[in-house]
């Protein structure tokens, strides 16, 4: 089972909730990192890292001496990636988005596959659960074919290990966010009962609903704000799974880099019981489904 | 490579040549009396301009304006495929300035406050400097 932790809104616990969730798992789980802009799971989880990979995108490079500009490649590319300006045919490596389409169009072979460097993805061990997480390079643009090759490599340590995953999914609901809880059994939503929490929460659920993906509901800070999110969960059929209080003590465990299922009695029991809701979800959906 | 070629072409060209090159001015128009368009990847269309006989016909450029990205590349594929060996406008950003540089586009940056036909006749007096850099950061990427 993969369970996708995510929000519309930021900072609304996504990795609080995965690190405590990935703590108290009742089973063997691989935690990922999949807020590949700013991976932060690791500050909480301590992974010891025993693997690392440059990932990289397939960009076109030009064969001058094979190149007749018929302009076939550069009528296919949506994004400008390569162009032909009469006698001169220029690539633009950062607007690629690795599609091959270029290549697979040119009818002199004249292009050939070459690299753009995403990123970095590394793995490991946290306690005894696995790791793996992918780190963008400063200066690209694009997060989704990073997540990818995390996904890819996800897909190969779970054949090997078995077990589930938790992942902490970028904030948002772009296509960074989409691609992150994609192929999740279940989607997990963070929010708060503010304002932003409720309005970025309806966002959400509208954008991750096309996918058919069961979703359930964590309100943290609970007691601050309004009433409309719960409200809203009541009304749509959206699960409120947990409630994590607004309390001083939980920012402080935060801001010193603990767990929070680490921290109390009271906050293990939360997550326990919030695991066992997530299976729950999940293998209900499997019999339906 | 590609820029190398690109100068080379644009070298053998002679002085007279290079005189009678069409003129490709930023214009949301078709008039020689309408103001430059300060923009060059995301200007409604161009003024093509013949220099020496001052007629000129109007290239549209609409679709550039609608892109997310890549708006000066495009634009600079149209004023390629109409034959214009020089640029007049007002703001030129990297990968417009890469890609005009490299079909061997001479570029005339800053000329947003004068009109087309002022641009042009600037341009024909030897009084603009063509760029040697581009002069806007590129948006998002």
């Amino acid at each position: 089972m993969r369970v996708a932790i995510a929000s519309g809104k930021g900072g609304t616990g996504k990795t609080t909730v995965s690190a405590s969730l990935v703590s108290v798992w009742d089973g063997p789980v691989t935690a990922v990192d999949l807020d590949v802009e700013e991976p932060n799971l690791h500050l909480f989880l301590n992974p010891v890292i025993t693997g690392r990979e440059t990932a990289t995108l397939e960009v076109p490079v030009v064969d001058e001496t094979k190149c007749t500009h018929c302009g076939a490649c550069a009528d296919l590319c949506q994004f400008k990636a390569i162009s032909d300006l009469g006698t001169v045919l220029l690539t633009f490596p950062e607007m690629c988005h690795g599609c091959g389409g270029c290549m697979a169009v040119c009818p002199e072979n004249a292009l050939k596959p070459g690299a753009r460097e995403l990123g970095q993805i590394s793995w490991g061990r946290a306690g005894g659960a696995g790791f793996l997480m992918g780190r963008l390079r400063v200066g690209e643009a694009m997060s989704p074919p990073l997540m990818r090759a995390v996904r890819r490599r996800l897909a190969d340590m779970l054949a090997v290990s078995g077990g589930d995953a938790v992942i902490d999914a970028p904030p948002g609901v772009s296509c960074p966010a989409v691609n992150a809880v994609m192929d999740s059994d279940l989607v997990l939503l963070v929010t708060e009962p503010t304002p932003f929490g409720f309005y970025d929460l309806k966002l959400a659920h509208q954008a991750f609903g096309p996918m058919g993906t069961p979703m359930a509901v964590v309100v943290n800070r609970a007691g601050v704000g309004s009433a409309d999110v719960y409200e809203y969960c009541d009304a749509v059929g959206l699960a409120i799974v947990a409630e994590i209080p607004y309390q001083r003590r939980i920012a402080e465990a935060y801001a010193n880099g603990q767990i929070l299922a680490q921290t109390t009695a009271g906050m293990q029991a939360v997550f326990e019981s919030l695991t066992d809701r997530i299976r729950t979800l999940a293998t209900a959906e499997v019999r339906h489904g | 490579l590609a820029v190398r070629f690109g100068h080379a072409a644009f070298a053998t060209g002679t002085a007279k040549e290079i005189k009678m090159e069409k003129i490709a001015v930023s214009c949301d128009e078709p008039n020689l009396d309408a103001p430059v368009d300060a923009r060059f990847g995301r200007a409604a269309g161009f003024v093509i301009v013949d220099p020496q006989t001052m007629a000129f016909e109007y290239v549209d450029n609409g679709a550039s304006q609608v892109m997310a990205r890549g708006a000066g590349i495009q634009a600079a594929e149209i004023v390629a495929r109409a034959g214009a060996g020089v640029v007049l406008t007002g703001f030129v950003g990297p990968k417009a300035y890469q890609a005009l540089t490299a079909a061997g586009i001479k570029i005339g940056q800053n000329l947003e406050s004068l009109t087309v036909r002022q641009a042009v006749e600037r341009y024909t007096a030897g009084a603009v400097q063509p760029a040697t850099q581009p002069n806007r950061k590129g948006h998002g990427l």
